[in-house]
């Protein structure tokens, strides 16, 4: 018996799959089914869903392309959002395990050279005792290389649309990425702020290309 | 504040303070291990943990994910208590200001409330729904406070936490009670009469000379070992625990007859008139038709009659189903769950006799009084209607001395042991009642 990791019923599995290796569900079906999966189509960019394919208008106005692309899997709706504060705020590292399967194919997909965590500045990371970045891709039972550090600086996610988007540099390399291929994963794409910093940190560092990961898709 | 009121009683991790005295501080720490095996010494849970390398202690740190909406703790994490001299209380504390008087059956409960509180003993106070059982704490909580002890009223949910707290506010006016639960404004304030939700409770250690704890038999208190823990740990270790209830669950009744737990019992109600006692009716398959005929008949009738209704659904989806039907008959009729974000407003214009019908699920089963209400359960052989569920939602009619009486209607397809449990159980109460002359006939 296994119980889901949000409300704590129990998770259903076909009684013959483990026979065939299956593992049981983190989430019972109820909870699973709130979470809704990115699917159609969306901004080539940055996954924001779409009613046609191609470059969303918050993409083309950034113009140069520090990243090649972000693929978000989940909706950022209201229960993924409390996840990610149950996960993130409260400290529930285990949830990570939820995007596991999916961190980890989307990762080995994207096959870039080396896979690096968004650091956390650290007051922040001693306060919340895990980095959420580092969680995911740990996980995923990925590995990830110390790139990139972060100084001191307040939450992003107290900061409004034009702050963000006007956010200064707080990343700075510590690492060799020389003529590699980076992907950095992550829980929330919003404005593309943090990753487009991130991404110009790691080109710093040498980084011949970037890609992200986010759980969730914010923002409409 | 001091560093007394601050801490007396309560149980800290570094979060909830900003600076430590020098002296009086014991610490533990928050995470227990026994050959290996983690207990979290906040909730008691052995079970739900999780574990991750930690970026505070640098080492794989265990952490409880039970009580992790509190702030998490982990077993780099310390346990604050105070074990200096308690806060003084007001000279007055203890001055009861109420002129209500009691009613025979009440007047007995209050007694033995005082007694078991003089003594340091478990007592049960199982009183009918409008008996008047907070009346019965006032005399036993004025003389505990007194004698300098420190008593607090738990109760499983903070809607029912909100409406004690400006009832024992206006009758102990030297002592404003600390109000607690999620997000409420009193949470670092001291008081030496405290209400809380069970919840909050994991946030005391041996604080208390008096707990009571109201609807003891409400969820989720009954099915959460970890609230009846907290609400042990939360007491001194002398001290008196006092239960109250209009529904105990079944052990607990027959402990009760057969002498086996302390308890007053007060089978009337504060009026002296009889509980009304539901009839049942045959109503065929209510899950295909939604609102079956002999149901909205009577529904047309009473409202006909100018009777306002409340009426219990089992599920949230055959209830939402069945609103735009009864809407039909009048649209101010509306329907109300645990997570309708109208909830408070809906009660309350129910309250304000606005709202004719009110559909609710079992929600609203305790807690709430509309004067002059009848009653109907549609599907009361669902298995959510357990007796005591039914007995608190009988409990809802004829409640005010000027509408003492109601109609209660059960509306099934088959007959279960808990509505034949729930009829005896209101016709034994009633006969009680007679039996000791607290009832007039």
């Amino acid at each position: 018996m296994k119980l889901c990791l949000l409300c704590e019923n129990e998770t259903e599995i076909e009684s013959w799959l483990p026979f065939f290796g299956a593992k049981a569900p983190h989430l019972c079906p109820k909870c699973l089914e709130r979470l809704v999966k990115i699917t159609g189509p969306s901004c080539s960019l940055c996954s924001r869903p779409m009613k046609e394919t191609g470059m969303c208008s918050d993409c083309e106005r950034w113009g140069e392309r520090a990243f090649v692309s972000n693929q978000s899997i989940y909706l950022y709706n209201e229960a993924m959002q409390s996840l990610i504060a149950r996960f993130k705020y409260r400290g529930d590292y285990v949830l990570a395990s939820i995007f596991a399967d999916d961190v980890r194919q989307m990762a080995l997909a994207a096959s870039c050279d080396l896979i690096c965590a968004v650091p956390l500045p650290p007051t922040r990371l001693a306060e919340r005792r895990f980095n959420q970045s580092e969680a995911l891709i740990e996980s995923a039972g990925l590995a990830h290389v110390s790139l990139i550090s972060r100084l001191e600086s307040d939450k992003q996610s107290k900061k409004s649309r034009l702050e963000r988007v006007n956010a200064p540099q707080t990343f700075y390399p510590i690492g060799d990425a020389q003529g590699k291929s980076v992907l950095v994963i992550d829980d929330i794409y919003t404005t593309g702020a943090t990753i487009r910093l991130v991404a110009k940190a790691l080109m710093e560092a040498g980084a011949s290309s970037v890609k992200s990961i986010t759980i969730a898709r914010s923002g409409s | 504040m001091t560093y007394a009121s601050f801490f007396a009683g309560r149980e800290l991790i570094d979060e909830e303070f900003k600076t430590l005295p020098d002296e009086h501080i014991a610490t533990r720490p928050a995470i227990h291990f026994n050959g290996g095996k983690p207990r979290c010494n906040r909730c008691n849970n052995t079970t739900n943990f999780a574990s991750h390398p930690c970026a505070r202690c640098g080492n794989l740190c265990t952490y409880c994910r039970n009580c992790i909406e509190m702030g998490k703790i982990s077993s780099c994490t310390t346990l604050y208590t105070w074990n200096g001299p308690s806060p003084k209380h007001h000279e007055n504390a203890g001055t009861l200001h109420w002129t209500g008087t009691l009613s025979a059956g009440q007047k007995v409960a209050s007694r033995n409330v005082e007694r078991a509180i003089c003594y340091s003993r478990e007592h049960l106070v199982w009183a009918v729904a409008g008996a008047g059982k907070t009346e019965v704490l006032f005399q036993g909580i004025a003389s505990a406070l007194s004698a300098g002890k420190r008593v607090c009223i738990a109760a499983p949910r903070s809607d029912v936490v909100r409406e004690l707290a400006p009832r024992l506010a206006a009758v102990f006016p030297d002592t404003p009670p600390a109000v607690l639960y999620g997000g409420s404004p009193d949470r670092n304030t001291y008081s030496p009469l405290v209400i809380s939700t069970t919840h909050q409770l994991y946030r005391f250690y041996h604080a208390f000379d008096v707990l009571i704890v109201d609807e003891v038999d409400a969820y989720p208190y009954t099915f959460d070992r970890s609230l009846q823990f907290a609400v042990q740990k939360a007491r001194k270790p002398e001290s008196s625990l006092i239960y109250l209830t209009a529904t105990p669950h079944a052990e607990w009744q027959s402990e009760v007859k057969t002498g086996k737990r302390e308890a007053t019992l007060i089978p009337a109600r504060y009026h002296r008139r009889p509980l009304p006692v539901p009839k049942t009716e045959w109503c065929g398959n209510w899950k295909k038709t939604t609102v079956p005929k002999n149901v909205l008949l009577w529904a047309k009738a009473k409202v006909k009659e100018g009777h306002r209704l409340l009426l219990f659904y089992p599920h949230i989806d055959t209830m939402e189903k069945a609103l735009p039907i009864f809407k039909e008959m009048d649209p101010r009729i509306e329907s109300v769950h645990a997570a309708d974000p109208l909830r408070k407003e809906k009660v309350a214009s129910m309250r304000r006799q606005e709202i004719p019908v009110l559909l609710s699920t079992t929600i609203l089963e305790r807690g709430v009084t509309f004067p002059g209400i009848d009653i109907a359960v549609i599907g009361a052989e669902d298995e959510v209607f357990t007796e005591s569920a039914l007995v608190q939602m009988a409990g809802r009619a004829g409640r005010s001395a000027d509408y003492p009486t109601g109609d209660i209607r059960l509306f099934h397809y088959g007959k279960t042991d808990a509505m034949m449990k729930a009829i005896r159980q209101i016709n034994e109460m009633n006969r009680l009642g007679i039996e000791r002359g607290l009832i007039d006939r």
